[in-house]
């Protein structure tokens, strides 16, 4: 029954997005003043049928209804109501149809909330996101259809993949979603402003809204993946460098580069060509990241499906925007007014570029190291590995500058900045994190040349973050993003430098000795759970003056035989201490990863930090004075 | 540079990205079936993990019968993870040749003392140069190679698992 019902609704909705493209396309060449009331109403039957659809999946996987081949495949009975439902979005249907639902919400709110705007440019961006929105549709509908019927009715799913039953799973895709579609509305709204002509200041105070949600949503998307890996895969470390998780820092890197410029845009009116281009590629490489998620293109441990035509579909799909965008950038071209100004070297406007040039040479060292690969691939045949040296090398140094502009950009003034008397100010900062450092980096054997600047360069620019709360004028989510940013780039740095783990065999009653902390194995605990069998094991670590516990498990399960090992964490402000233990042979001894890692916290604090930063700009109203 | 230059070399660009990624969802992500066998190439010369001795790897294969070839590293947590499988295929008597990729010597020879050393002889491959001739693309990977006729038989890209061990050992007994 929800099956029918879900497929019906993609087709009405289906039907509804056809007859909105051609009306509104129709409506944009005709001279009409007001926005045709059929519009609001189609859009909202358009999104009630797609939430029905989805809902309709939900509810499939609550009721663990097997006829269903999506729910048969990626759930089972014995799953906690929780993951039943987050099941729905944890698999190739499913997350399809949750972007397609985001995808027609964000449209939905967009109508209501740019009365105000051009009619035009609302009919265009309608144009733009309706065709969006149909092409995942089709796509859906031929390739990835979540309502598929089994006949005869399995009695039990497939999916019990411990893995993936993970709370910061659960909610990390539909977060980090909300940030990819937010960008279609970016890229159908440019468009749509590129062909109406109303590039300008009153435009990007607009869309900036759209681009500071995409932005915040995208940041604590990234964030809880990366939690995911640290807690859940139990490597000791919180970002890879995979593919998979390269695309979705790419239109990160790139939607704070156009987050920027837009300031530009609304402050000054420049930069109006440079801000369509970055809209178009923030979206172009949201796009690209499903793309290479989806399509089993890349040579990555964490690609699951491998489906051709569902890439040949998505390719094609990508293709087709983005040449459409390219055509009508370039015949629109001479329809943004010429509002060039005089440009001064030390300016904001300057300080912003310099922002921009960075993040592009982020972004295309992630790019070319993701793709480079399946490039090397099809035109030679070679196979070549990029790994964590590569992101490592090159973008490790350039850090150096990014820390330096950082530390003094944000504070300049708009149109022209004078180079003021010296600031001692700026001299006794420089000192203190001199001094800071140098302690710091006592306590550390590693000397590293580099490790030298990058240590003082963060701390003197978290000073300064610091400072800027107390002197600067500029606006609060922006003193608190950029904190945010230099307490990462900081917590990062320490952690790589201080971090040390020791690997053993023991057995029950063994003491290591490590860096003046006694791990003693106590006991290991033999359990029966549900469907799997548990060791739980019991550790006692003790410093000079205190002591914790740490209960890792190893779990296996019988159908199929698996083992996993559960890491037990101990988080305090200062440090994780990190212990994970495996099963050797049957001789009573285990195999023991002690790890400790400085700073941990701080790493997912200052992320929050520079979201929550973005998120207070979007909820405060006329701030931004400077 | 006027415009529809411009223009038309971003779409030529384009195109030829286009057609880059479309040949790609092509290429076979099956490394299992015959299109991939390739011969590896036995002049090669590698340095022994525990004596620093450099000898030619064609001394390490079996003529007769075929060997399994890991690409590991101690920095690698997959790696970890399909240690145990490989301890059983020792227990089988298989002969294993390790690769080291990008390793500290003294890092590779703690995890071999505390997790237990499967391989009948391990080379390193400190800059990854030597795994890139095996045509790997990442670790761990384990290839399984005739020792007569110097061919790839078999590849599995990730960790192995226990499916895998049963499949190996039906491998070796087909080539053998």
């Amino acid at each position: 029954m929800s099956n029918y019902l879900g497929n019906y609704s993609l087709y009405i909705a289906l039907i509804a997005s056809v007859y909105l493209i051609f009306k509104s396309y129709l409506d944009a060449n005709s001279e009409n003043k007001d926005l045709d009331k059929n519009f609001i109403l189609i859009t909202s039957i358009q999104t009630i049928m797609i939430t029905v659809s989805f809902f309709s999946l939900v509810a499939a996987f609550v009721i663990s209804d097997f006829s269903n081949e999506t729910v048969f495949n990626n759930s089972h009975t014995l799953k906690p109501l929780f993951y039943k439902v987050s099941g729905t979005w944890g698999n190739h249907e499913g997350s399809l149809l949750l972007w397609l639902l985001v995808l027609s919400i964000f449209l939905f709110i967009f109508l209501l909330n740019s009365r105000s705007q051009d009619t035009k440019y609302k009919l265009l961006t309608i144009l733009f996101q309706q065709i969006i929105i149909s092409g995942f549709l089709v796509f859906i509908l031929l390739t990835s259809n979540p309502f598929k019927t089994l006949y005869p009715i399995p009695s039990e799913g497939l999916g019990l993949n411990p893995i993936l039953q993970d709370p910061a799973l659960a909610i990390h895709p539909p977060i980090l979603y909300l940030g990819y579609v937010g960008t279609s509305i970016i890229f159908s709204a440019s468009l749509a402003s590129m062909i109406s002509g109303n590039i300008g200041d009153k435009w990007a105070r607009h869309i900036k809204k759209w681009v500071l949600v995409s932005w915040v949503f995208l940041t604590i998307g990234i964030l809880l993946g990366s939690i995911w890996a640290y807690y859940e895969l139990g490597w000791g470390g919180f970002w890879f460098w995979d593919p998979v998780e390269n695309v979705s820092l790419m239109p990160w890197f790139c939607l704070t580069a156009l987050l920027h410029t837009v300031i530009v845009l609304q402050k000054r009116n420049l930069f109006k060509e440079w801000t369509i281009i970055l809209s178009i590629t923030t979206f172009s490489l949201s796009m690209s990241g499903t793309f290479l998620v989806r399509s089993g293109i890349l040579n990555s441990i964490h690609t699951f499906a491998n489906d051709p035509s569902r890439g040949l579909f998505i390719l094609s799909f990508l293709f087709i925007l983005i040449l459409m965008s390219i055509l009508i950038f370039f015949f629109n071209q001479n329809k943004i007014s010429n509002t060039a100004k005089e440009n001064f070297i030390l300016s904001k406007e300057t300080a912003i570029l310099v922002n921009n040039w960075f993040m592009m040479f982020f972004l295309s060292v992630v790019l070319i190291g993701t793709i480079y690969p399946i490039f090397l691939e099809v035109l030679n045949g070679s196979k070549i590995s990029v790994g964590p040296p590569f992101y490592h090398n090159l973008l490790i140094p350039f850090l150096i500058p990014f820390l330096i502009f950082m530390s003094f950009g944000p504070s300049l003034k708009w149109i022209k900045d004078k180079l003021k008397k010296f600031n001692y100010n700026i001299l006794i900062i420089f000192f203190i994190s001199l001094l800071i450092s140098y302690v710091i980096l006592t306590k550390t054997e590693n000397s590293f040349l580099l490790s030298i600047p990058l240590i003082v360069l963060s701390i003197y620019l978290l000073l300064v973050t610091i400072k800027d709360f107390f002197v600067s004028r500029s606006s609060i989510s922006q003193k608190i993003s950029h904190f945010g940013f230099s307490l990462l780039i900081t917590s990062i740095l320490l952690n790589g430098l201080f971090s040390n783990e020791f690997n053993s065999n023991m057995k029950v009653g063994d003491e290591r000795i490590f860096n003046e902390k006694v791990v003693k194995l106590k006991e290991v605990n033999v359990t029966d759970v549900d469907n799997y069998k548990s060791l739980k094991a019991s550790f006692e670590v003790t410093n000079k003056n205190s002591s914790f516990a740490l209960y890792p498990e190893v779990r296996i399960y019988q159908q199929p035989l698996t083992i996993t090992s559960e890491a037990d964490i101990k988080t305090t402000l200062f440090s994780d201490n990190f212990l994970v233990f495996n099963i050797l042979k049957d001789d009573g001894y285990y195999n023991v990863r002690y790890q400790y890692k400085p700073l941990m916290i701080w790493i997912w604090i200052s992320t929050i930090f520079i979201g929550f930063g973005g998120l207070l700009s979007v909820i405060r109203k006329n701030e931004q004075k400077y | 540079m006027s415009k529809n230059i411009k223009f038309l070399g971003l779409l030529l660009t384009l195109i030829i990205i286009f057609i880059i990624l479309l040949k790609g969802l092509n290429v076979s992500k099956d490394y299992s079936n015959e299109k991939l066998k390739s011969k590896i190439d036995f002049s090669l010369n590698a340095k022994k993990l525990f004596s620093d001795e450099t000898i030619n790897i064609s001394d390490l294969f079996d003529k007769n019968s075929p060997s399994v070839v890991n690409i590991w590293a101690s920095w690698c947590a997959p790696c970890r993870e399909e240690h145990q499988f490989l301890m059983k295929l020792k227990d089988m008597n298989i002969n294993i040749i390790g690769i080291n990729y990008k390793d500290s010597p003294k890092n590779a020879k703690n995890f071999l003392s505390s997790l237990g050393n499967p391989y009948s002889e391990v080379i390193t491959d400190n800059d990854g140069t030597k795994s890139i001739e095996f045509g790997a693309i990442g670790v761990p990977e384990t290839f399984i190679i005739s020792g007569k006729t110097n061919e790839i038989i078999k590849k599995y890209i990730g960790p192995l698992t226990s499916d895998n061990l049963i499949e190996i050992k039906n491998l070796l007994k087909k080539n053998a």
